[in-house]
């Protein structure tokens, strides 16, 4: 018998459309991708549409509606794996901010008719909902990890994506802290890798688009930064960005906020 | 009497989550509306409290195809607030960047997402199969735009390089080298690519509309000018509020824009060429003529050529600007916060992209508006389908409702940025 090619699908959730843009920005590997498995749902690519069930789904975005809080548990009935893509769908996204407010009050300063706005008060990643295989962080992901992690569920095994800190990737590629020699706050030392330690080889500090490190100790670097002049508020400010919502920059951001 | 409905639950070749729905009774198309059921992410609310400065990173998640327009207009618009206007190398690198959205987003759609409508394919992946090199032509071209956006801005989504006042580090001349001959191959690329979109069969199609761009004095449109339109509209961007007015309809998360004396316009590629030929360079205007283009298109279909010539234009501006780059130093224009109100426009791929920010003396933002290329083609975009489905209701439901979709990704439309903006659906009553 003749192997079946693996069913790919790609779900898009409330997101910017860029990790799924990813698979697309492989331009060198998109054909050979193309060619291991069957593009059964990628509306972004394809108006073709493959019914279930999926071997591997993938998942941007974050959960803002309750149509979409319905909708995730039948892509988790009809999917053997589950990855989640970008901070998004594994941290709530950039419109978690909402978390930390009143969301009527946000309606109301972008919509005329609140009436026409069906929300949810708050942004969650895609484990508060049903459970998740694997998580990819990044916003956005790195498409060289997302071809690593299709190759490895695709193959049955653990995907390679180094859990540490930015900073031991500036180690590696050479490159002087910003914060000892430039005095630049950074997040590097609480953040996750996957980026490439890209800010800081462009002399800024990172601010954190992989989220959280395992372990991060974020209120020591925290006084580190207030030792550099930096503000309760504008502490509570650096917390509150991309990943707002995972746990230890949500509580890190609360105990600065006054 | 007999009534039908065209219905498409979801739009796919398109950026975000759409719906297109077409009601017909009899021998008369009834309704239409173009739906954007993308969950609204409140941008305008949030960055209110937010630093100025933080402004072209968080906007940049509007959108993954074209955070760079984001970036650009947020910069534009809070450097107009703080009196601060950009000029030699650091301009000239905005205007680089920019030329490389253009050319990855140009080529993402006229390759990935429109071609295979006019060849009837479901994508551009079962295209490749009867036209391989066509595609892999399509791939390398985006490369090379994605190519110029990493090298400036670190990475091609969400760059990490671009603030206010400028750049965090400018490149040295020697590092355009290898990417330089690169764009030598993109910009004969992009000439085939010309050729090749002009050999596609166009639905006879055009309506009288009134175009929107830029439209600077010496130069084609990127990052500044003046706005204008073919029915006279000719006003200073910091005006755009006088002039534009944003609606709140019930079948869509974006607010769809007209302007206030007249209706509805037309933005994008199609908008920026007919105001805009005399600024191409020689070699695009050129490529546009062979392919049969006069100086005016009206036939959104055609689009297509449009955006393939805007990528010509981008190759060879890109190649320009690195021709006589010299360093910036310091790389940014130190910004001082004031009170008051900036504002800006950028031709993104898919047209206008205008912010306005008011702050106060610390930087803080006291409240923010940012209009999307797509929320203000929505209303266009209802009228093309109108006139469109009318004239091809014999046709078998599924190929009427291929070609309304075919008519949507005219647009490029990208939801993801219009929400606070689709399905396709045809309905008979």
């Amino acid at each position: 018998m003749a192997l079946r090619k693996p069913k790919l699908a790609v779900w898009k959730f409330s997101s910017c459309d860029g990790c799924q843009l990813s698979l697309l920005d492989c331009e060198d590997e998109l054909l050979a991708v193309a060619g291991a498995v069957d593009i059964a749902n990628f509306p972004e690519a394809s108006r073709a549409v493959v019914k279930g069930p999926y071997d591997l789904s993938l998942v941007e975005g974050s959960i803002t509606t309750p149509h979409d809080a319905e909708r995730i548990h039948g892509i988790r009935r009809a999917s053997k794996f589950l990855v989640t893509i970008g901070a998004c769908a594994t941290a709530g996204g950039i419109q978690a901010l909402r978390n930390f407010k009143d969301v009527k009050e946000f309606i109301s300063i972008v919509y005329a008719r609140p009436d026409y706005i069906e929300t949810l008060k708050k942004s969650t990643p895609i484990t508060d909902h049903v459970f998740v295989d694997f998580e990819l962080r990044g916003c956005p992901i790195n498409k060289y990890q997302l071809v690593e992690v299709l190759s490895a569920f695709l193959n049955g095994r653990k995907p390679n994506t180094p859990p540490h800190s930015v900073c031991m990737e500036c180690k590696e590629r050479g490159t002087v802290c910003v914060m000892v020699a430039q005095g630049t706050p950074c997040l590097g030392p609480v953040t996750q890798i996957g980026c490439g330690a890209l800010c800081p080889a462009y002399a800024r500090g990172c601010y954190g688009c992989f989220g959280p490190k395992e372990t991060p100790n974020t209120a020591s670097l925290s006084a580190w930064w207030s030792e550099l002049g930096v503000s309760e508020r504008d502490l509570m400010r650096v917390y509150r960005g991309f990943n707002a919502y995972a746990e230890p920059f949500r509580r890190e951001s609360e105990a600065h906020e006054k | 009497m007999k009534s039908r409905t065209v219905r498409v639950d979801y739009l796919a070749r398109v950026e975000g989550e759409g719906a297109l729905l077409v009601k017909i009774k009899g021998e008369q198309v009834t309704d239409v509306q173009f739906k954007i059921f993308e969950p609204p992410r409140f941008f305008e609310a949030f960055l209110r409290g937010r630093k100025f400065y933080e402004a072209p990173d968080i906007t940049a998640r509007i959108c993954g195809i074209c955070p760079i327009a984001y970036q650009m207009s947020a910069c534009h618009a809070l450097e107009d607030a703080c009196g601060i206007k950009i000029t030699g190398p650091i301009r000239d690198l905005r205007r680089l960047i920019y030329c490389g959205e253009w050319i990855e987003s140009h080529a993402l759609h006229v390759y990935l997402l429109h071609a295979p409508d006019f060849l009837g394919y479901e994508d551009a992946i079962r295209m490749a199969k009867d036209h391989p090199d066509e595609v892999k032509r399509g791939l390398r071209l985006k490369k090379a735009g994605n190519e110029i956006v990493r090298l400036l801005g670190g990475r091609e989504i969400h760059p990490i390089n671009v603030r206010v006042g400028g750049f965090y580090k400018a490149p040295h001349k020697q590092d355009f080298s290898a990417l330089a001959e690169e764009l030598k191959w993109a910009r004969d690329a992009a000439l085939a690519t010309v050729r090749w979109v002009a050999s596609f069969a166009f639905p006879d199609f055009d309506r009288d509309y009134e175009f929107v761009a830029l439209r600077h004095p010496d130069e084609y449109p990127f990052n500044e000018g003046r706005l204008v339109s073919n029915r006279g509209l000719d006003i200073a961007i910091r005006d755009y509020d006088q002039h534009f007015v944003e609606e709140h309809v019930a079948h869509s998360n974006a607010l769809q824009s007209r302007l206030h004396e007249r209706n509805s316009y037309f933005v994008g590629p199609l908008a920026r060429y007919n105001l805009n030929f005399d600024k191409l360079s020689p070699m695009a205007q050129e490529a546009a003529r062979s392919a049969g283009l006069g100086p005016v298109c009206r036939n959104p279909f055609q689009s297509i050529i449009v955006r393939s010539v805007e990528m010509v234009y981008a190759c060879d501006e890109a190649l320009r600007i690195i021709e006589h780059y010299e360093m910036p130093d310091p790389p940014a224009v130190k910004i001082e916060p004031r009170v008051g109100t900036g504002y800006g426009c950028t031709e993104a791929p898919r047209g206008i992209c205008y912010h306005r920010y008011r702050i106060d003396d610390r930087g803080i933002i006291l409240d923010c508006k940012i209009v999307p290329p797509t929320s203000q083609n929505q209303k266009t975009i209802e009228g093309d389908l109108r006139q469109f489905v009318q004239t091809r209701l014999a046709l078998p439901k599924d190929k009427l409702q291929w070609q309304c979709e075919q008519a949507v990704r005219n647009y490029d439309p990208c939801i993801s940025c219009a929400t606070h903006f689709l399905k396709l659906q045809i309905e008979s009553e």
